[in-house]
């Protein structure tokens, strides 16, 4: 178990619960209880049943034939997009919900940047009937008019975030706030694998059906249970930790993970924070992150708002510190074409943070009998506008 | 002996104030800390301004913010505060996130802290655990206090640990919140003081998070050793500037 999380909560270096004791009484519950919950029984059964009824899962792993042909190599994809919601950020906020529910939570606050989290967050809120407090970069909130409006359909209340940048980091700081002020009533539903431990475990093990079922269908299609790549796009890292889980200790499996270097890693303007960040504390755990020397958390900037993050979950970090992921960083421009090249080729119009993951193929080669899975996270759907607006739809 | 205990052996009920280093102004960091000392205020703490301070309200939010685009930082700071004790006799404490310590260097810090005469750290992220079994043997070595928070959902075995592990005070957050000035303390908060009381802890007991008048400030000194003040001061200062201080700190006692 050398890339999972070890019993202090720490992965290698990275992680830890570097909180505030305004907090302390609230994650020592979680960290107490996040795995006996998880792992009993009857949350399982719920937890399953979900997923499987009002999800859609299993997702299909859809082998890419053109694609394939054009780049003389075995290429899945691992069809995220089609879970409720349209992307697989749902996975974890069921388990949460579900965690909330069991620790006699009745009120829910969570954070989002594009709003795809809150979006998920409000939907299983509204599952459950239970009170849905979504925080929002006040920024954020103009950008991103359709899910604003699509949480607030699904009864949830939608709250900007003012604070410095009126960003993601800012929202999330604000939903902090609110833990703090209301100790016992409230489960804050993380979206990434960030935060103190035990989240980032807690949020990758939620997420790590991606990988469960991926094993499941290889097996059927290539009459063996790993890929030789898994490739994902990694802004805090969810979707790429869920792919990920069951093949980190696997060292037949290479593992890719792609960031996003916006207008490039020298402009000034990235989210490349492999590449731009140095150890630090941010939003409670120990990670890489983006700082001036002084130790200010600086802005990223990426065209998709989902990797907009200045920060990235401990797991990652410690699999680029100890070399067990390869990092890739992919400008906008490059994200863009390959949200219009996987339209044309393979008929799916992805997220483009799910674009991020597949200009890889551009960057980097593959031989014809190797097997690659990417996670295609997430749908375009909620990218429309800047689609139209880059390609003059 | 730490300028911190021997406060508190001559001293009752301490007044305490916190600042944003670089707030209203850049250069205000020592004429506030020395109108400070002339009104008659026991000890201080110098906030040491962080882009994401998330256990603190909207008002030292926007302090913060206002002194990192004045062009405060962590060296800066020590530069303002090189000579301090020329003229400055009572405790000092520097109150920082984590982070900006741990890029300066932690026991570079803690050094340069020694040198200038700071008596005592609050470090709100860092947890008291980490700091016990990484960093304490370091902070013990500069004579450095670390100052511990406990909050009305802290248990009583939690709270012993902390007293064990605490030295100078405990900074006791008077009800479940981020910081911010509130006019009256309510029955659960008076309630939560006397539990606090009652367990006779070895460490002395401040109480700090919403105490803004005289009200508060006496209600907060009937059960402990003394009250701090931030979002308040911060508030005042913004509307009456360094030259009124001495008008803050008497209507406060």
């Amino acid at each position: 178990m050398k890339y999972q999380v070890d019993e202090k909560g720490f992965y290698g270096d990275f992680g830890g619960a570097y909180i505030p004791e305004m907090l302390y009484t609230n994650v020592e519950e979680l960290r107490k209880n996040y795995i006996q919950i998880s792992e009993s029984e009857s949350f399982q059964k719920e937890f399953q049943s979900l997923l499987s009824e009002y999800v859609g899962r299993p997702t299909p792993l859809y082998f890419a034939a053109r694609l394939s042909e054009k780049y003389n190599t075995r290429i899945y994809l691992k069809r995220e997009d089609l879970c409720h919601t349209g992307a697989h950020k749902v996975n974890n906020t069921i388990g949460q919900i579900l965690m909330a529910q069991r620790l006699g939570k009745n009120r829910i606050i969570a954070e989002t940047g594009a709003g795809q989290h809150g979006v998920a967050t409000a939907t299983v809120c509204a599952l459950m009937g239970i009170e849905c407090i979504i925080y929002m970069g006040a920024l954020d909130i103009q950008r991103q008019a359709p899910n604003v409006a699509r949480m607030k359909m699904l009864g949830a209340e939608v709250r900007a975030a003012q604070s410095g940048s009126k960003t993601l980091k800012d929202a999330t700081n604000e939903a902090i706030r609110d833990w703090i002020n209301n100790p016992v009533d409230t489960h804050y539903i993380i979206g990434s694998v960030v935060g103190p431990h035990p989240y980032p475990d807690m949020v990758a093990r939620f997420q790590s059906v991606i990988s469960a079922e991926t094993q499941a269908q290889l097996l059927k299609k290539e009459k063996r249970d790993y890929p030789d790549h898994v490739i994902a796009c990694v802004g805090g890292g969810s979707n790429a930790a869920g792919l990920y889980y069951h093949f980190l200790e696997n060292p037949r499996v290479n593992i890719i993970a792609v960031e996003a270097a916006g207008k490039g890693i020298d402009s000034g303007e990235s989210a490349a924070t492999s590449a731009l960040g140095k150890e630090g504390i941010i939003h409670g755990s120990k990670t890489l992150l983006m700082q001036t020397p002084d130790g200010q958390i600086t802005e990223p900037y990426s065209i998709s708002a989902g990797l907009d993050y200045p920060g990235v979950g401990p797991m990652h970090a410690h699999l680029f510190r100890s070399q067990r992921a390869e990092f890739i960083s992919i400008p906008d421009q490059e994200a863009m074409d390959w949200g219009l090249i996987l339209s044309q080729m393979e008929g799916i119009i992805p997220a483009i943070e799910t674009a991020h993951a597949f200009a890889v193929l551009d960057v980097r080669k593959f031989s014809p009998n190797e097997v690659i899975v990417f996670n295609c996270s997430g749908r375009g759907d909620k990218d429309l506008d800047t689609y139209i607006d880059h390609f003059r739809l | 002996m730490n300028r911190i205990d021997q406060t508190f052996q001559k001293k009752q009920k301490l007044l305490s104030i916190y600042f944003s280093a670089g707030h209203p102004e850049l250069e205000d960091t020592l004429p506030i800390l020395l109108a400070l000392q002339d009104s008659g205020v026991d000890m201080v703490e110098i906030g040491l301004p962080f882009s994401d301070p998330l256990a603190d309200g909207p008002t030292i939010q926007e302090s913060s913010t206002r002194a990192l685009r004045n062009g405060m930082t962590t060296e800066k700071l020590f530069d303002q505060l090189q000579n301090i004790r020329q003229s400055l006799n009572i405790p000092l404490v520097l109150m920082g996130y984590f982070n900006p310590i741990m890029q300066y260097g932690i026991e570079q810090f803690c050094k340069k802290c020694r040198s200038i005469g700071i008596d005592g750290l609050i470090i709100p992220d860092l947890p008291v655990d980490l700091y016990h079994h990484e960093y304490k043997t370091l902070f013990d070595q500069y004579n450095l206090y670390n100052i511990f928070l406990i909050t009305p959902q802290t248990s009583e075995e939690r709270i012993r640990y902390i007293d064990n592990v605490s030295s100078g005070f405990i900074y006791m957050v008077s009800s479940a919140s981020v910081t911010g000035a509130q006019s009256a303390f309510g029955n659960a908060q008076e309630d939560y003081f006397r539990r606090i009381a009652q367990m006779k802890l070895k460490t002395p007991q401040v109480i700090g998070f919403g105490i803004s008048n005289a009200e508060t400030y006496q209600a907060a000194t009937r059960f402990s050793r003394g009250a701090i003040i931030g979002s308040a001061f911060i508030q005042f200062l913004e509307k009456k500037g360094v030259a009124s201080i001495p008008d803050f700190i008497k209507s406060i006692r």
